[in-house]
């Protein structure tokens, strides 16, 4: 096989990684989605806000110190004590939980019966409101992730590979880490279709997405779904923010992950957690393709994140709910 | 009575607001929020904390205290703008964008309103010609500098010879970014290296396409010129295909402490320009620590002091201090204005015997600015990385740049300025 073959084998895998991390994202605008109808415009916000928490629950960070000591003339910033990542993820989970009910106790109950547009705007608040807050708990200064997760390309795949193509080809290169983040989004997927499908709460759940009278007339309580579903979002967050945190450290810009996760919803439908997957797949494919055959060569390069929207408006003029979308019937 | 205490109040906070009068203004135009707040916020911190130490030990500049108005940018363009505007009012002296965005937008407006602007080390290059672009300054160094001395660093690496070399740029897909592809062009002509070049989209969270494709081409070196993530993601991917980081060089902006240790011993090696040195037992450290924040008096919470970001912002307040101090002499008045302060850069002179004055010898080259150059030596050192001991480690003594490349550069962009702009070129 020639090299160059082989090198777009490569770019496919490493779009389909790449895809799977866009998913991760996506996933979390799907759950909030799917049942209530919010465009939730704060999910890389969470992303970052719960990488965030997590970073410094673990290097046992003081959350405030800066206010603090502006306050009380202190000069504290650390307890002094590391916690074990397990431990400090489910911290970090309790917070998420707390965040969530806040979110609802303090904002969307007071909304409920507003257009979208209004939602959205809310959402748009909660963004800036959380990303100061995300500043002020923690601080802006990069944090690095130790939670141990693999980093770099895999040494076996590349050497199993190298003879394929000539001395031109080198074996493919698939990062560790992208290849830790399917098997997390594939359980992630997997234990949230299990819940949704198995459990009380998770049939409350399509209940209320279904059609919030009619789960509101056999008794399932809106404020604790709702509660749950900005839960669930929450731990979504937490699981994307761990891995682009570990990629590039966790940093305020890991709320900017949100913009690859549009394209990807455009595509895979708002009410659709295997349209999250499969549309993040696409789009990964896609972008990745068409930078390595066109736009590198022709265009100069950088055409990606142009593109994954081009790849999803095309996808719209066809199917405007999106691949796995509820199909939109208004019957006159 | 209720009414007679709140009007009380009221009229107390008022007072209590108002700003000091006849103070030296300056403005920091920093961003301590946003994707870009790492490297916003320790520049920010030390060029506040350096006026705040000569007000505590000198009483300011010339008897004048210094007064630094904040505006935060987030390193938006348009707020950046606003920032200039709200401002400029204040009696701004000299302002130092740390945005070669905002520098673009806001040279037209300094112009006019005879403002001095600083980018030191960014911003437009042809600034360097002060005889079109009168009120912008960007010594000791710029972008096309930064790109020559790379390039004049691997001929040193490689006895002298680049013919058939394979060089990568990886570059932030904007204005910043772009900068220094004209010359490399120019010096690949010159020296027969190729040069590909590999733009990466905003932020710079996602690289896998251009790391793929270094991969590919096994260029020889890989030279940067990033900000923010992209930065921390490029040295992270560099080290996951296994890039040798010896051969891997960003620019001053891409040199940080928090650019490299997120990869944690994967960065180990990798290189970066300086266009100042970075040594913590600096005397000036310690006055900046007993009368700043042990005083209270901190710009932010005292973490950045002696890191790289940190040391550039104190070294771009000493050259702004100096450059007052300057116009202080040179018109005879210690209150003076932004066209004076404009006059103290265009006469500035830093010699190492002022910077040990100042307690930080051999912090930066010497060099001095004149009417016609506003772009100082353009000198930069090359520094490594050692991940063992998480510090930067200079490995070579200031490179001068190619200037028979730059110089016409310089003069052929600034002359097309000139022509688009109506100017008249001269000193003023």
């Amino acid at each position: 096989m020639s090299a160059d073959f082989l090198y777009g084998i490569e770019v496919v895998i490493n779009g389909l990684m790449a895809g799977v991390l866009y998913a991760l994202v996506a996933l979390g605008f799907v759950l909030i989605y799917k049942a209530s109808g919010i465009f939730n415009y704060a999910q890389g916000v969470m992303a970052l806000f719960s990488a965030l928490t997590l970073a410094g629950i673990m290097s046992g960070q003081v959350p405030f110190a800066h206010l603090i000591n502006a306050i009380f003339g202190t000069d504290i910033h650390y307890f002094g004590w590391n916690v074990p990542v397990l431990a400090a993820i489910i911290l970090t989970l309790i917070v998420m939980v707390i965040f969530a009910w806040g979110v609802q106790r303090f904002v969307f109950r007071h909304l409920v019966g507003q257009e979208p547009i209004i939602l959205f705007m809310a959402t748009i608040g909660l963004a800036y409101f959380l990303e100061g807050v995300g500043d002020l708990m923690w601080g802006s200064d990069i944090k690095t992730l130790a939670v141990g997760l693999p980093q770099g390309g895999s040494l076996v795949v590349e050497e199993w590979t190298a003879g394929l193509g000539g001395d031109d080809f080198f074996g493919f290169f698939i990062d560790e880490l992208d290849m830790a983040a399917t098997v997390v989004a594939i359980i992630l997927v997997i234990g949230l279709i299990g819940f949704s499908q198995y459990t009380k709460q998770g049939r409350a759940m399509r209940a209320v997405a279904d059609d919030h009278q009619a789960a509101l007339s056999v008794g399932i309580s809106l404020n604790f779904i709702w509660v749950l579903v900005w839960s669930l979002a929450g731990l979504v967050a937490l699981v994307a923010g761990i891995m682009w945190g570990a990629k590039s450290g966790v940093q305020f810009s890991l709320s900017l992950i949100a913009l690859k996760a549009l394209p990807v919803l455009m595509l895979g439908g708002f009410t659709s957690i295997p349209g999250a997957i499969v549309g993040g797949l696409i789009i990964g494919v896609g972008e990745k393709l068409f930078e390595y055959l066109i736009g590198a060569p022709y265009l100069g390069g950088a055409t990606e994140n142009w593109f994954a929207y081009v790849l999803a408006l095309l996808f719209l003029v066809f199917r405007p709910q999106g691949l796995f979308g509820e199909r939109i019937i208004e019957r006159v | 009575m209720k009414m007679k205490t709140l009007a009380a109040m009221a009229l107390a906070g008022a007072m209590s607001a108002a700003p000091a009068m006849a103070d030296l203004v300056i403005p920091d135009l920093s961003y301590r929020t946003g994707p870009y707040a790492a490297g916003g916020t320790p520049f920010s911190d030390g060029y506040q904390d350096y006026f705040n130490l000569l007000n505590a030990r000198d009483g300011g500049i010339g008897g004048e205290a210094i007064r630094i108005v904040e505006c935060e940018t987030g390193y938006n363009t348009e707020k950046g703008v606003e920032c200039y505007e709200s401002t400029k009012g204040e009696g701004a002296l000299i302002y130092q964008p740390l945005s070669t965005g905002i520098t673009y937008q806001i040279i037209p407006k300094a112009t006019v309103d005879e403002i001095p602007i600083h980018t030191m080390g960014y911003g437009r290059t042809s600034a360097a010609n002060g005889e079109v672009f009168n009120w912008v300054f960007n010594y000791p160094a710029n972008y096309w500098d930064a790109a020559s001395v790379m390039v004049n660093y691997l001929l040193e690496e490689n006895g002298g010879d680049l013919s058939g070399k394979k060089i990568a740029l990886v570059y932030h897909n904007s204005a910043y970014g772009k900068e220094p592809i004209r010359t490399l062009e120019e010096l690949s002509a010159m020296h027969g290296f190729e040069l590909s070049q590999l733009a990466v989209d905003h932020p710079g969270q996602e690289q896998k396409s251009q790391w793929l494709q270094i991969r590919r081409e096994r260029p020889d070196y890989v030279l940067m010129w990033g900000w923010g993530v992209m930065n921390q993601v490029a040295v992270q991917e560099a080290a996951n295909i296994g890039f040798p980081m010896e051969n891997f060089i960003g620019n001053w902006w891409a040199g940080a402490e928090h650019d490299v240790t997120p990869a944690g011993a994967g960065a180990d090696g990798y290189k970066s320009l300086n266009m100042n040195r970075i040594d913590a037992s600096l005397p000036v450290f310690a006055e900046i620590q007993s009368l700043v924040h042990d005083a209270g008096n901190a710009a932010g919470d005292g973490s950045n002091m002696g890191s790289v970001l940190y040391t550039r912002g104190m070294y771009a307040a000493m050259l702004a201090a100096e450059a007052i101090a300057k116009a202080q002499e040179i018109h005879g008045v210690s209150d003076v204005t932004a066209a004076m302060v404009r006059d103290g850069m265009a006469n500035l002179e830093i010699t190492e015997a002022r910077m040990a004055e100042l307690g930080m010898s051999q912090i930066g080259p010497e060099f001095s600015v004149s009417c016609e150059n506003h772009g100082g030596s353009g000198l930069g050192i090359v520094q490594q990385w050692n991940a063992a001991d998480a510090q930067w480690v200079a490995l070579t003594d200031y490179i001068a740049p190619d200037d028979s490349v730059i110089d016409p550069l310089i003069a052929a962009d600034s002359a097309a300025f000139a022509a688009e702009n109506n100017i008249e070129p001269g000193c003023l």
